[in-house]
Parts: structure tokens; sequence; C-alpha cells
């Protein structure tokens, strides 16, 4: 296969028009499986979470899971969706081992939600509406591990071993109407858009949406046509990218190949491509087969779903604030700006320090606290900032205890490594580790007047007017206590006890 | 069966060609002598169950379900399942808790 001729990308769209669709998976993080009472774990020993459903056994029936239902359709409604009255499930034949079944558990021209928009912001703040043509409940397949020849690799295997864990996990598929017009910006589109939709399903608490780990992933469907051709292009789809930088790489290559492959009088191919994470281009694939290939038929094995508008409005109520317009009342809310509300949601802290203003805290406190002392302790113990056994009241209470002056912020720190390290809530620990601002003044004047009299040159530099030789005896002062004087404190009172004399 | 698929010079409604295109979906090896047993074979059952089409009249929905029935869930609670030497008793072969299977023709679906 000779490696294929790329137009530069401004070249591209200087004399195609993109079209883009896009179709995501997303795996639900329900208890259960879409058709059977498994769990759906990631990382779990092979072959530990099945039963005679999911693998296909003889006698076995499936059940529908009931959250993953209103989990498709609170993402259906989430995305602006109507939700069918009616429909089934129909079985896709295809004989392949990664289903046990021969034939995968989908939904084909009566999905649950269908005619939807999301509309994306990009980067200099403009809004493209990305329409939703669908969005359909389906099963997860097993996970097949390819023996022989390249590592992992179809090409040259010779045999491959099947772990049926994830066959039958609930699967949405949301699919996009075909996205036009974006030009250049095709790129930035379909990235803003993946990250929008991840966004807005993690803040369904439906998914935990981990690209990573598989929970999310997408495929990306691209044409060109000549500028105002008028003319639809032949579309290739590229499957399994799986990140959201390979998402708009995997756009951009594929703009400059078909780009290519048409300058030289070819003629692109609907074909499914696999995309190359390391190289960032994408290699054919098989041709696709028709849909008729796949031979649906509706599921007998299940009944039809028809959720009564009465059902349909109470998961409406249920829709939590679309988590861009929550981040946007909160930052104005806390008046802090893009770049740091961005840098919040990056740590993964918006929530928690949500959270803890919610407790009581300041929110420039409790964003300090979370976004560098926190993070660093999660950063030290190599957790996620949400798994430290810490949690927002508890960090509220600390704030508290340093702004009532009760702790200084070194010994808050202390607490917050004292509730961490499981010694209990923080004034547990505050007791437990004697931590406590020396607010008695008779200790602190004798601690004062000992530190002067063990150095009586500092002292009388002090007296003849040096204030700033004061700091030698603060020091002292401090150590004597172990750190917890209030150092403002003993400073008026250094200065105090030598004017006085 | 497709629509814009040949029709059969023998006026069945399923021709050999199709009947070869379904045994390499389902990946069986069918002889040339087994696809002119099959397509015959198969032509009388598809014929006889189309004629259930000739009373059904415009006002009659075609069924899909033999059942009155709508909405059965289940609660998303764990049911006990099989553990791995369960899982793989049935399996010919299997390796690493994992089912074993001949390398795969054609690509990944
Ligand atoms: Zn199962």
């Amino acid at each position: 296969m000779t490696a294929p001729t790329l137009v530069d990308f401004d070249d591209v769209v200087a004399r195609f028009d993109p079209t883009l669709g896009l179709e995501v998976h997303v795996e639900l993080s329900t208890n259960t499986k879409m058709f059977c009472g498994c769990p759906t774990e990631f990382g779990a020993e092979p072959n530990t979470q099945v039963c005679p459903t999911c693998l296909g056994l003889p006698g076995s029936l499936p059940v529908v899971n009931r959250t993953a239902v209103e989990s498709a359709m609170r993402i259906g409604l989430a995305l602006n969706c109507s939700i069918a009255p009616w429909g089934r499930f129909a079985r896709k034949n295809y004989f392949y081992p990664d289903m046990p079944k021969n034939f995968q558990t989908s939904q084909y021209d009566e999905p649950i939600a269908v005619d939807g928009w999301l509309d994306v912001e990009l980067d200099d703040g403009s809004t493209v509406r990305v329409g939703i043509e669908r969005a359909h409940m389906e099963e997860d397949t097993g996970k097949s591990l390819h023996v022989g020849g390249a590592t992992g690799r179809i090409h040259g295997a010779e045999y491959s071993l099947l772990d049926y864990n994830r066959a039958g996990v609930p699967l949405i598929e949301i699919v996009t109407k075909m996205i036009p017009g974006t030009g250049d910006r095709a790129p930035e589109v379909a990235r803003a858009y993946v990250t929008q939709l991840r966004e807005l399903v993690k803040s369904l608490g439906v998914s935990d949406v981990r690209m990573d780990q598989g929970s999310m992933r997408c495929d990306v469907n691209l044409s060109l046509s000549p500028k105002a051709s008028g003319e639809l292009g032949t579309r290739t789809e590229t499957k399994n990218v799986n990140s959201l930088r390979s998402v708009e790489r995997a756009v951009r290559y594929e703009m400059t190949r078909q780009a290519g492959v048409l300058d030289a009088g070819g003629e692109i191919v609907q074909e499914t491509r696999h995309f190359e994470e390391q190289s960032g281009s994408t290699r054919a694939g098989r041709r696709k087969e028709t849909s008729e290939d796949y031979r649906y038929f509706p599921e007998p094995d299940l009944v039809p779903i028809a959720p009564s508008p009465e059902w349909v409005e109470e998961l409406r109520g249920t829709l939590p604030e679309l988590p861009w317009e929550r981040r946007r009342r909160i930052q104005a809310e806390w008046g802090v700006s893009d770049e740091e509300i961005r840098d919040l949601v990056n740590a993964g802290a918006l929530d928690l320090v949500e959270a803890t203003v919610a407790a009581g805290a300041p929110s420039g406190e409790a964003r300090s606290w979370w976004v560098s002392y926190l993070s660093q302790q999660a950063n030290t113990r190599e957790q996620e900032l949400t798994d430290l056994p810490i949690t927002p009241e508890q960090v509220a209470r600390v704030i508290a205890l340093v702004g009532e002056g009760e702790l200084t912020n070194k010994m808050g720190r202390q607490v917050v490594d004292g509730v961490l390290d499981g010694e209990g809530e923080p004034d547990q620990v505050v007791e437990k580790r004697g931590l406590k601002v020396v607010s008695d003044e008779g200790a602190l004047i004798t601690a004062v007047d000992e530190a002067l009299a063990s150095q009586p040159d500092v002292a009388e530099k002090i007296r003849g007017g040096k204030i700033q030789a004061a700091g030698a005896i603060v020091g002292a002062v401090m150590k004597a206590t172990g750190g917890q004087a209030d150092a403002k404190r003993v400073r008026e009172l250094v200065v105090e006890r030598c004017s006085a004399e | 069966m497709s629509a814009d698929s040949p029709a059969d010079p023998t006026g069945g409604v399923i021709s050999r060609d199709e009947v070869a295109h379904l045994a390499r979906l389902s990946r069986l090896a069918v002889t040339d002598a087994e696809l002119d047993v099959f397509a015959g074979q198969l032509d009388v059952i598809l014929s006889s169950v189309a004629r259930v089409g000739e009373v059904a009249a415009e006002d009659i929905p075609p069924t899909s379900h033999a059942v009155p029935l709508q909405n059965v869930f289940r609660a998303d609670e764990r049911r006990p399942g099989l553990d791995q030497e369960q899982a793989l008793s049935g399996a010919p072969a299997s390796e690493d808790g994992r089912f074993r299977v001949p390398r795969i023709l054609g690509e990944e679906q």
C-alpha cells in the first residue's frame, strides 16, 4: 500500500467543503448489564461478570434494565430530543466472536430518542448548533485479544481470546445529523462537540465517560465536496477515535487525505477506517456492510418499550443545570476569570469547591485549598482529587477554624493531613494532635520574656529602637511554642515588653 | 431479502446467490451441491410463509410479538452469575480465563 498524498489543510478548505458526522458510544455506569443482572465494573478478572444470558447460552432470556432505559431517555432529553412513545429492540445479526449470541441486541429503526440538538461553543465564543439524529440503546461487545502475529493486531493472529465481561454492558449510541458548513473549523467543531457531549453526559451521572477506559468512544464520519458544487461527497467512517485530541486529528487527517485522493482523480470509497493514535493517520478497514447484511429484525424476546408522557416528564424534571450554564453562574458568583474557572474544571475541582462553599466556606479559600494543598496531596498519594478521603464539609470546617484564628494555616494543613490519614473529623484531629494557637497571653508573655532574657544583646537593640531585630525573638518564641503561637501577636508583645521596661 | 438482487430464473423468492451470500455472512462452508439443495428448500419455506401476506388485510399491522405486553423491566440490581470456571466449562478451548477461538476471518466489527 502506498502512502497517501496529503493536501495542505489550508488548501483543502479553500477548495472543498467538509461535512461531518459523529457517532458517540457511551457506556452507562448502571449496576448491571442491559439485559441481565451481571455487574459492569471495568477491570475485573476475565469472564467473572457473566451469566447464561450475556454468554448467549440456550434457554436464557433477556430482561431490560429499567435504569438503563431511564438513562437513555435522560440523555435524549438533555440533547433536546423527542422520546419515542413506542419502540422495539432489534437483532443485528453478525457472526463474530465478540458477541457470543451471534447478534447484538440494538435499536434499529425505532430509536428511543430522535431529532434534537446541542449548541457547541467554540474557543472564540461562537456557537455551532449540532443536530442530533438519534440516540439509541444497545449492548456492548466482549473484548478480543489476538494472539500471534503482530502484537494485539488481528492481521496474522493465530487465534483469539475472548473476555465477555463487557458483553451486554448498556451502551447508548448518539448520532449527529450531518454537520455541513464548518469549513476550516471542522476539526475544532468535532472536538468541541465531543467535549461538550462528554460534559453533558457526565453531569447526568449516567456514565463516567472515560475515553481512556473506553466508556466513551467516538466514530468520525467525514466527506468532502468541491466548494459550491452542491453535491455531497462519499464519506468514510473512522472508528475508535479515543481521545478528544484524536477526534480533532482524525477529522484533519481525513480532510487532507480525501482531498489528495480527489485531486488525483480518484474516488473515495465508503469504508471503515481505523485511527492510528501514534501517527495520527487513518488506515483502511473493511468495506462497509450494507445494513441489509445485518438482517435486522424485531427482537422477539423483548417486548416493546412505550414510555408514558408522565414518565418522560418525570425524567425531564431530573435533568440538572447544564454544565456550561452552571459554570457561567458559578463564575459570576465567585467573580473569577475564565482562566481560573478552566483551571478548576481541569483539576476536577469545580464540584468539590462548590460543595465546600455550600458548606459555608468563602469561595476564595475553598478554591485555594482544593487547587493547591489538596491537589498536591492527591498527586503525592497518586489519587484523583475526588477520591481523596476528605469531604468538602471537612475542608470547610478546617477553613472555618483557620478563619476564626483557632488554627494557623500551617496547622490547618496538619489537620487536613490528619483527616486524610484517617484520624477522624477535623475537630478530633485538632484535639488528638494538640493543635491550638497559643492565645493564653500569660503563657505567651512568659515565653517572650524568656526569649528576651536569653538574648540580651538583641533585647538591647530593640530597646534602642531597632524594631527589625524583633524577628530573632519572634523566631525563638515560635520555636518554643512549637509554631502554635500567632506570630503577629508575638511580635506586638515583643515590642510591648521592650518599651514597657 | 435484498430488493435489488436479480430475480431468480426459476421464479423462486430466494436465489442461489443469495443463499451463498447468507452462508458467507454466517461463516458457513456450503458446497455447490448443498447450495442447490438449500436454495430449493429455503424457497419452499419462504413461499409458504409468504402466503400469510396474502390474507393480511391493510388494517392488520405486522405482528412482531404474540403477547400484548409492553414495558417489562427489571430493577438495576445484581444477580449472581457464573464464575470463571463455570463460564468456561462449555468452551471447546480456553486460555488465561478466556474463551479461545480460531483465527478470526475478516475484519473486526
Ligand atoms: Zn449476564
